[in-house]
């Protein structure tokens, strides 16, 4: 392999990396806290692209200045985030903590085909092209290979706001409270934790992590509806490699997965997907528990 | 499970005369919701041991392909032998797949599930010169003994509810083999089966084995049946329906999937008539709505209403 190529595939990776890191931080936390995973994440990610997508267009067809795009790029998924989580879990999820896991499969899987429709309901079919955020920035080049700036954005949105998750649950009261439901729920009850609003904060922050990730990727692709079960799924093997549950292994998880899909699109494309899953399983094989999972102990 | 003769009387008697009073196009989705019962049969197995599969068209998409390359390699047609052919392929790929699958439950179970279907059409769309890409390859019309089985006829809709009897008597056989009880047995406790002197993993592999046998035999039908085979034939959204009809019927009862089957042809034929852009919304609503107030899907309110009905001459009839 020419150190050209080799070079491509590292950027990539860490671009793809950067990106699925932002979106399974946030569904590793719900399963750690809520202990159900929210297949639903992929349509908030969708979601989360879409309102970016319209809400840069609306700011540039009014003539202000194109800087202001990465703020309505955060807008737009703190608006989907706010607006997704809450209801999503106080309508929906509350009603079904402690059921069969099937169940809580089953509901969030419907979620997410309700989301998939109110995209196209809303925005249509058509996609949306918004390249300026990425464009302004504009590129740097190693060597004979040229980059766009853009991934170090995508990298520093991603690494700021998975240390402002780290913070919050290790180093607030916030984050002992939402610890010490995880460890007993019934005995917080009794303690006065306000247990249904840590499961609501706690929610918020993973479908604000979605949406981050599909707001921020989205001045990179063309947003159309349909990636949101490829989405969730390539997010599962990162946060299944990494530990469900465990914020520290989707960061290990993701760079795993990126750098992966990287090298697999640069030469083999067809086997894109299967490598992630390749790696996926030789790690469950291994490790059933994933990197750095607790071992659960089996039930009875 | 004991098969509740009633029911499977009143609904054979319905699906062998009913066709012969309506119009074609019910003869045709009529048709469609039996290919699609054999499939749901095999997640709604699943189901009753508690584990969710969002990649059963992994194995209906291996059916369909199994007669897409049957026709396009040897302008082979004949459903005598390509139904026990797509059987065969989808037991082979539940016995691969399923090694890895049997290690697995819960959340771990269904998203592996997903990936691996999302791997087959991945692969079926990017090997376009085999597969035909998103073109997919036309098959034609199906023979029956070197007769041809036009799509959408009496003949074709007759082979396919003879096909759909042998598997739902397939499938009680299992339901009430000690495998059977044990696979429902997972949802419940676990190490108890092993306790028994069972091993778990067996099961999984066993029952998965069947799961993928029923989703071969039901690509093979759905392919004659549309006349085409298509990547999105393993696409996720296919296994959504699975799952939704799965859950619309209830998995308590087999018949379930048939109503759940029917029922859904109907709704998917007019949610296309007057809400064309929100059929995913309408399949998730009516999930939703299940999940959260009716749980048992139809099969239970059918048994409710059964036994209000007749609760002086049998009990419950529960399995």
């Amino acid at each position: 392999m020419d150190i050209g190529l080799f070079t491509i595939i590292i950027f990539d990776g860490l671009n793809y990396a950067a990106t699925l890191f932002l979106i399974s931080i946030g569904l590793t936390l719900v399963y750690g806290v809520l202990r159900i995973l929210n297949i639903s994440h992929g349509g908030i990610y969708g979601l989360g692209a879409y309102m970016a997508t319209w809400l840069t267009i609306l700011l540039l067809n009014k003539g202000l200045p194109p800087y202001l795009s990465y703020f309505m790029l955060l807008v737009g998924a703190v608006i989907i985030g706010l607006i997704t989580g809450p209801s999503i879990e106080r309508l929906c999820l509350r009603r079904i903590y402690g059921s069969d896991i099937h169940i809580q499969l089953l509901m969030t899987f419907s979620i997410l085909l309700i989301l998939e429709d109110a995209m196209k309901l809303i925005w249509g079919v058509e996609p949306w092209f918004m390249s300026e955020p990425y464009i302004l920035l504009g590129q740097f080049s190693v060597g004979q290979i040229v980059y766009p700036r853009y991934t170090f954005l995508l990298i520093g949105v991603s690494a700021s706001f998975g240390v402002f998750l780290v913070w919050l649950v290790r180093g607030t009261r916030f984050g002992k409270l939402v610890v010490s439901v995880i460890q007993d729920r019934e005995v917080s009850v009794a303690m006065g934790i306000n247990v249904g609003l840590i499961y609501t904060v706690a929610f918020t922050m993973g479908a604000l992590s979605a949406a981050l990730g599909g707001a921020f990727i989205a001045p990179t692709i063309s947003v159309a509806p349909g990636f949101a079960a490829e989405v969730v799924v390539m997010s599962f093997a990162v946060i299944a490699i990494g530990g469900l549950g465990n914020l520290e292994g989707a960061v290990l998880g993701s760079l795993i997965v990126g750098l992966a899909r990287a090298l697999a699109i640069h030469t083999f494309p067809e086997l894109e997907l299967a490598v992630i899953y390749l790696i996926m399983l030789l790690v469950l094989a291994f490790l059933p528990q994933g990197l750095f999972g607790a071992v659960e102990e089996r039930r009875i | 499970m004991r098969p509740n003769l009633r029911v499977l009387s009143i609904l054979s008697a319905l699906l062998i005369l009913v066709p012969l009073v309506v119009p074609s196009w019910v003869v045709f989705i009529l048709t469609k919701a039996l290919f699609t019962f054999i499939a749901v049969l095999g997640v709604a197995l699943f189901l009753r041991g508690g584990q969710v599969t969002f990649g059963h068209a992994l194995f209906f998409a291996t059916g369909t392909y199994t007669v897409g390359f049957s026709v396009k390699w040897f302008g082979f047609r004949e459903t005598l032998l390509l139904v026990p052919m797509g059987a065969l392929t989808g037991l082979i790929m539940a016995a691969f797949v399923g090694l890895i699958m049997a290690r697995y439950r819960g959340v771990f179970f269904a998203m592996l599930n997903l990936a691996f279907s999302m791997i087959l059409y991945a692969i079926l769309l990017k090997l376009y010169w085999v597969t035909g890409g998103t073109d997919g390859i036309s098959v034609g019309t199906a023979t029956f003994l070197g007769f041809p089985l036009p799509a959408g006829t009496y003949p074709f809709y007759y082979f396919t509810l003879v096909i759909a009897g042998l598997i739902t008597y397939v499938v009680y056989r299992f339901l009430a083999s000690p495998l059977g009880y044990f696979f429902r047995a997972i949802a419940d406790n676990e190490i108890r089966i092993e306790y028994s002197g069972e091993s778990v993993r067996r099961v999984i592999y066993l029952t998965y084995i069947l799961a993928g046998g029923l989703g071969g035999v039901s690509g093979v039908l759905g392919a004659f049946s549309v006349g085409h085979v298509v990547p999105e034939d393993a696409y996720w959204v296919q296994s959504a329906h699975f799952v939704f009809i799965a859950l619309l019927g209830g998995f308590e009862g087999i018949l379930g999937s048939l109503m759940g089957a029917v029922a859904f042809e109907f709704i998917q034929t007019y949610s296309s008539k007057y809400f064309p852009y929100a059929w995913q919304l309408t399949l998730g609503g009516i999930m939703l709505f299940i999940i959260l107030f009716r749980p048992g899907g139809l099969w239970a309110i059918y048994e409710s209403l059964a036994s209000r009905f007749s609760s002086k001459t049998e009990g419950s009839t529960h399995g």
